[in-house]
């Protein structure tokens, strides 16, 4: 079985800016993404659950997409022009795929 | 009911016991918690409660002119209140403009559960209100954003949100949507129509309020931890005193409007409360730089307890004594 080399992107950004990354990962023409709750955490301004909240402000989610490593950069500015203003963080790491015409 | 009269009723109440029960579970470390998915479907039910509560007794008592004046007079506060917050904060403490800023929207905005309290409270001294006071409260959301966005407008960098984005964002919020939308719904209905809905958006609330406190408190008590690390002393202080500055300057306003003694109590809540459902969610869109931890600790982890504990009766005893 063949299999493809790709970058994984991962970002974890508080919940109310979820709109906005999706609309940003639509312009970039990233297409197929995953969008995860993140459960409890903890970071620079300590720890945090979303246990009891009513409200989106204090919850994080994590966005997962997998795209072609010669696209890294057009993808990772513009969402890194978001994620800079609010509480997240962005990782590329590498995969492999199976499928690699899809991505 | 004199003032210690109503402090002690109210403390002793099932809502604040609740309430402190939360608190103390989560001061103790306990692993008491509420699902977020309960607590949401819990606020959504109180929203609906009380909006159609208020649209019914709009229907039953017609629209008059007070109606007009008092929805613009909410406005007026709403966007004045944060202007006042934000010279106080920066005059007592050393929050950055930003920092005072988000803050101040949440002071002028308010709060819906301690609107959701406010009426219970009025329920159990036997005090009706004017329906309306909820349209008021879902007119009162929106333009303290807006002052504060007019606050830092020259302080921070432009970060391509448009202001017609965000007010779409916050003008459709969730919360504000199924209040406003409940209240015509049972301004519509009218009292007959809600005769059959009644045994859950009546006879359950106290109960569904008493649950949704009980979250309340374990939010608050986990707040209060982190406010000793978030907060200054003279923001805790702000904290305390804002909500009686608010309340200093909308109980003349209530009395000028001819309000009952049930809608002056609402109205001086209205002003004095801090939000903690729409404003953060906008304040993480509008001014991200802004630390969550300091707004959202100082209205859910001091102001509403506070006027949950001593405020509510006294703004019941204020609007007793100058509508009365």
């Amino acid at each position: 079985m063949q299999l493809h080399r790709k970058k994984r992107i991962e970002i974890i950004l508080e919940a109310p800016g979820l709109r906005r990354l999706t609309e940003i990962l639509a312009r970039v023409q990233v297409t197929g993404y995953t969008v995860l709750p993140a459960i409890a955490g903890n970071g620079r301004g300590g720890p945090w659950s979303e246990a009891g909240q009513v409200t989106d402000a204090e919850r994080m989610v994590c966005v997962m997409c997998l795209i072609d490593p010669a696209r890294t950069e057009e993808v990772i500015g513009p969402i890194f022009e978001l994620v800079k203003r609010h509480i997240g963080l962005i990782s590329v790491s590498d995969a492999e795929v199976i499928r690699g015409e899809r991505f | 009911m004199n003032l210690v009269d109503l402090a002690i009723s109210n403390l002793l109440s099932p809502v604040v016991l609740f309430f402190a029960l939360g608190v103390a579970a989560a001061l103790a470390r306990s692993d008491l918690s509420v699902p977020e998915a309960i607590a949401k479907g819990i606020a959504l039910y109180l929203m609906m409660a009380i909006g159609l509560k208020g649209g019914v007794e709009v229907a039953r008592q017609g629209l008059t002119t007070t109606l007009v004046l008092t929805v613009l007079a909410g406005a007026v506060l709403s966007f004045a209140i944060p202007f006042l917050a934000y010279a106080i904060l920066r005059f007592v403490s050393r929050l950055s403009a930003v920092d005072a800023a988000a803050v101040a929207a949440h002071y002028g905005s308010i709060s819906a559960v301690t609107l959701a309290v406010a009426i219970e409270v009025l329920g159990r001294v036997g005090l009706g209100f004017e329906g309306y006071m909820i349209a008021v409260a879902a007119v009162m959301e929106t333009p303290a954003i807006l002052a504060a966005l007019l606050i830092v407008r020259r302080s921070r960098p432009d970060d391509g949100l448009s202001r017609g984005e965000l007010l779409h964002e916050v003008a459709f919020n969730g919360s504000v949507v199924v209040l406003v939308g409940s209240f015509f719904v049972g301004w519509i209905a009218g009292p007959a129509g809600m005769k059959p809905i009644a045994p859950l958006f009546t006879d359950l609330f106290r109960g569904m309020l008493c649950l949704f406190l009980l979250d309340m408190g374990l939010v608050a008590g986990r707040g209060f931890a982190r406010a000793r690390k978030a907060l200054s002393l003279p923001v805790i202080l702000f904290g305390f005193v804002m909500p009686l500055i608010s309340a200093a300057i909308a109980a003349p306003i209530a009395a000028m409007l001819g309000l009952s003694p049930g809608g002056a109590m609402l109205f001086i809540t209205l002003a004095a409360s801090a939000s903690y459902i729409a404003v953060p969610a906008a304040m993480r869109l509008a001014l991200p730089e802004a630390d969550a931890a300091i707004y959202l600790t100082l209205s859910l982890g001091v102001t509403f307890p506070f006027n949950l504990i001593i405020g509510l009766p006294l703004y019941l005893s204020v609007a007793q004594k100058l509508a009365g």
